[in-house]
C-alpha cells in the first residue's frame, strides 16, 4: 500500500488510546537545530537592524562576535532546513483540499470542524509556513553572502550589495512574521507540540486535523498485522 | 597649565611647541551611527574643509607618504603591473590614493593627464554613518569631520555598502573599517592634514569651508582666463556639500577623473533599508507577536475533544479490522520506522 497522505516513518503505536508517531528522532532534531539557529539569527540580526537591539550583541560576546557568527548560523539553518525540505516537500504540495480549506478559514478560526474538509498529514496553513520559510531561507542565504564582508567582500558590486541588504532585511523581517505563526499556530492547536518532542499525537488529534492521514496510516496498520 | 589649542585654519603653519590640550571633543560630535538621540552639541566648531586643486597636482604622491607616515600604517610592497597607481586600490592601510587617467580631450584633440586624489569626501550627509548599525563607530564633529571609532567598529562592511564614493576598506585583520580621517587629531591640537602640510604644489590645502571655497573661486577665475571654461568645484549637494572639495578643469565631467560620481548622493536602497522601511518592519512584528499572545490568551483554544478520542478509536478499529485490544507494542504492531 503506497503512501498518499502519511510520511516514512509515520505508523500507529497504540490502539488504546490510539497514539500516532508523527516525526521521527532525525527529523525532531533537525527541527530543533532549525528552530535554535533562527532564534540565534533573530537575536544577532535584530541587533544589526536596529540600534534599540543592538544590546542583544552583548548574548553572543559584543558586536564583532555577533557579526562573525550570524553567517555561519545562517549556513547551518539553510543545510539544515535544505534536509527537511527534501524530507517534508511531497506531502506538502498543495492540493484540491487546501482551497476549500483557505476558502474556510473563517470556520477554520471558529473551530466549525464539520465545514472543514478532512485533510492529510499537512493543512494549507501548515504548508504555507512550509513554502514561505523555504523562500525566504533561500534569499537570506544568497542576499546574505553576497553581503558577507568577511568571506566575500568582492562578490558583488557595491549598488547590487545595496540591493542584497535591503532583500536581506526585508526577507527577515517577513521570516519573524512567519515565525510568529508557526509558533502561534503550534500553541492555539493544542496537542500539537508534542508531535515535535515526543514524536508522538493522539488520535483524537490526528481525527480532528488530519483524518485523511489518520486513516492511511491506521490502514497500513492492518496490512501490517494481516502479514 | 595647558590650554586648548586653536582650531587650525591652514596646513601651512608649523605646530606650536607648548604643550596643549585637544579641541576636538567627545561633546563635538553632532552624529554618531545608531545613536539617533545624541544630545546636541555645547558648541559649533568652524566647518573645515581640504581643498585638492587638481589642475595644480603633480602626482608626486608626497601626500600618500606623509598619510602612511602620519598614520603610521604599513602597506604591503606592490606589484608593477604597468599603471601609475601604486597601492592599486585604497586599502585599510592606504586612506588616500593618486588616481591617474590618461584623457584625449576630442574638443582640443589634446592628450590630458587627470591625476585625483581619492579618499574619503567627509560628507556633510555621510552614507557611512546612516548605514552603520553600531553605536558610536562613525561619528562627525561640528567642524564637519567624520571619523570611525574603531573599538566600537564590528567590521560588518555596512558603511561599504552606504559609502557613495566607495572608500571604506574593512582590514582582513583586525576586521574594522578604515578610511581618511582628515587628520582629526591633528585638527584636534590645531594642525592640519599631513598630506596638505607635504604637499610640494600646494594643490592640497587646508582652512575653513568658507576660505577654501573663496580660494576655490579664485582658482577656477584663473582657470577660466587660461582656456578651462569648464573648470569648476566639486562640492556635491547631492550629499548636503563635502569637507573635501575639489577644484577641476572639467568640472562638466567629473566622472572624467578616475570615476569621481557625477551626482553623488545616498543611495534610495540605503534610504530605503535604513529609513521609516525599518519602523514599519518592527511595527509589524511587534503587532504580529502582541496580537498572537492577545488571541492566544483570549480566544478559545483549539482543544481535541473527548469525542475526538473516541471517533478516532472507532476508525482506528474499522480501518484495522480488529477490536479494540491492549496497546500495540512499537516494533511488533506497526510498520517499521
Amino acid at each position: 500500500m503506497s503512501r498518499e497522505y502519511s510520511e516514512a516513518g509515520d505508523h500507529l503505536v497504540s490502539r488504546q488510546p490510539v497514539v500516532l508517531s508523527r516525526y521521527r528522532w532525525f527529523t525532531r532534531l533537525n527541527h530543533w537545530i532549525i528552530a535554535i539557529t533562527t532564534i540565534l539569527l533573530m537575536l544577532s540580526g535584530l541587533a544589526f537592524y536596529s540600534p534599540m537591539f543592538y544590546g542583544l550583541t552583548a548574548l553572543f560576546g559584543g558586536g564583532q562576535t555577533a557579526r562573525w557568527l550570524h553567517p555561519f548560523l545562517g549556513l547551518v539553518l539553510a543545510v539544515g532546513y535544505l534536509l527537511i525540505f527534501i524530507q517534508l516537500v511531497p506531502r506538502n504540495l498543495p492540493r484540491r483540499d487546501d482551497v476549500v480549506w483557505v476558502k474556510h478559514i473563517r470556520d477554520v478560526m471558529d473551530q466549525n470542524e464539520e465545514k472543514l474538509p478532512t485533510l492529510g498529514k499537512y493543512n494549507a496553513g501548515q504548508k504555507f509556513v512550509f513554502w514561505a520559510m523555504g523562500l525566504l531561507i533561500l534569499t537570506l542565504l544568497a542576499s546574505g553572502i553576497m553581503v558577507w564582508q568577511e568571506y566575500f567582500p568582492d562578490l558583488v558590486a557595491i549598488p547590487d550589495r545595496r540591493l542584497a541588504m535591503l532583500a536581506h532585511s526585508a526577507a527577515a523581517i517577513l521570516m519573524l512574521l512567519v515565525f510568529i505563526l508557526h509558533v502561534y499556530a503550534a500553541i492555539w492547536t493544542r496537542g500539537t507540540i508534542r508531535a515535535m518532542t515526543r514524536g508522538s499525537v493522539t488520535g483524537g488529534w490526528a481525527f480532528r486535523h488530519h483524518r485523511k492521514w489518520l486513516r492511511e496510516v491506521a490502514g497500513r496498520a492492518r496490512r501490517e498485522t494481516s502479514n | 597649565m595647558t590650554t586648548r589649542a586653536p582650531e587650525p585654519t591652514t596646513a601651512a603653519a608649523n605646530p606650536p611647541v607648548q604643550p596643549m590640550d585637544v579641541n576636538l571633543l567627545p561633546s563635538d560630535v553632532v552624529r554618531a551611527s545608531a545613536m539617533p538621540n545624541l544630545a546636541p552639541p555645547e558648541r559649533q566648531l568652524t566647518k573645515v574643509a581640504k581643498l585638492i586643486d587638481v589642475s595644480k597636482c603633480i602626482g608626486c604622491k608626497a601626500c600618500q607618504s606623509a598619510c602612511v607616515e602620519w598614520n603610521d600604517t604599513h602597506p604591503a610592497v606592490g606589484e608593477n603591473v604597468g599603471v601609475y597607481e601604486n597601492p592599486h586600490d585604497l586599502t585599510p592601510d592606504m586612506f588616500t590614493l593618486m588616481r591617474f587617467t590618461e584623457y584625449e580631450n576630442p574638443d582640443t584633440g589634446d592628450f590630458e593627464w587627470l591625476i585625483r586624489k581619492d579618499g574619503c569626501m567627509h560628507c556633510e550627509d555621510p552614507g557611512c554613518l546612516k548605514a552603520c548599525p553600531a553605536p558610536g563607530a562613525i561619528v562627525q564633529y561640528s567642524n564637519g569631520i567624520v571619523d570611525f571609532i574603531h573599538e566600537n567598529c564590528i567590521g560588518c562592511g555596512y558603511c561599504v555598502t552606504g559609502c557613495p564614493f566607495d572608500v571604506p576598506r574593512v582590514s582582513k585583520v583586525d576586521h574594522k573599517s578604515y578610511k581618511c580621517t582628515l587628520c582629526s587629531d591633528r585638527v584636534a591640537v590645531g594642525q592640519g592634514p599631513a598630506c596638505a602640510k607635504a604637499c610640494p604644489t600646494q594643490a592640497i590645502v587646508f582652512g575653513t569651508k568658507d576660505e577654501m571655497l573663496a580660494h576655490a573661486e579664485t582658482r577656477v577665475t584663473d582657470l577660466k582666463s587660461r582656456g578651462y571654461d569648464k573648470a569648476g568645484i566639486y562640492d556635491p549637494q547631492g550629499v548636503g556639500g563635502t569637507h573635501v572639495i575639489y577644484v577641476l578643469h572639467h568640472a562638466d565631467k567629473p566622472s572624467l577623473y578616475a570615476d569621481l560620481p557625477d551626482n553623488p548622493a545616498i543611495s534610495p536602497l540605503v534610504e530605503g533599508w535604513k529609513g521609516p522601511a525599518k519602523t514599519v518592519g518592527l511595527a509589524a512584528v511587534g503587532l504580529a507577536a502582541a496580537g498572537a499572545i492577545l488571541h492566544g490568551l483570549f480566544a478559545r483554544a483549539n482543544k481535541v475533544t473527548v469525542t475526538d478520542e473516541v471517533e478516532a478509536a472507532h476508525l482506528v478499529q474499522t480501518e484495522t479490522g480488529q477490536p479494540a485490544s491492549p496497546a500495540l507494542v512499537p516494533g511488533q504492531g506497526g510498520p517499521a520506522a
